[in-house]
């Protein structure tokens, strides 16, 4: 079960940092393909993000898919609103539009 | 337990009647698939939106049995 304090931990979190990435592992040590793929995009934009290993805090990996209504991780958030898993992360960047999307917000992206 | 392409299929058309829905078995495993689900009830949507229809019609399978679904969503 998904307490309150720990939705109210990850509105703390993804309202503190421009871009908030949950993943599992870490961006030097992604230990999930999906995970590595967000990651490895962001990094290539040259945008600067806070990451969160899901895989340290059993509370954040369940709480984050009932904040968010998703059932997967990688999650991407910007300002606060949540933008997408993997498929969505990649399409947009494959498109131009995540890169627009991040122009819009005042993000530096490349 | 990985869960058969043609499960997977028909939950999907179960939520969404009118949709058209492709399931690749991406590694030959039973474990990793590619749906595409082409519906009108996608229109007007954020991707997010689309893919969350897909998602509740997959309900607890989806991060459970159903471990990688990669997902593409489209308007007729």
């Amino acid at each position: 079960m998904t307490d309150t304090a720990t939705l109210e931990s990850i509105r703390n979190t993804v309202e503190s940092h421009d871009v908030v990435l949950y993943m599992k592992g870490t961006p030097l040590f992604p230990q999930c393909g999906f995970s590595s793929l967000v990651s490895r995009v962001l990094q290539h934009m040259g945008v600067e993000y806070h990451s969160v290993n899901v895989l340290e805090d059993m509370d954040v990996r369940e709480g984050i898919k009932v904040y968010s209504d998703w059932p997967t991780i990688p999650q991407l958030y910007v300002k606060g609103e949540f933008i997408g898993g993997c498929d969505i992360v990649k399409e947009m960047y494959e498109t131009g539009e995540l890169k627009a999307f991040f122009d819009e917000k005042g993000i530096e992206a490349a | 337990m990985p869960m058969a392409a043609d499960d997977i299929a028909r939950l999907i058309r179960d939520a969404l009647p009118d949709a058209h829905v492709e399931i690749e078995d991406l590694a030959g495993d039973g474990d990793h698939y590619r749906a595409t689900v082409i519906s009108p009830a996608f229109a007007g949507l954020p991707r997010v939106k689309q893919h969350q229809l897909v998602y509740n019609a997959l309900g607890t399978r989806m991060g459970g049995e159903l471990h990688a679904l990669a997902l593409i969503t489209r308007t007729p």
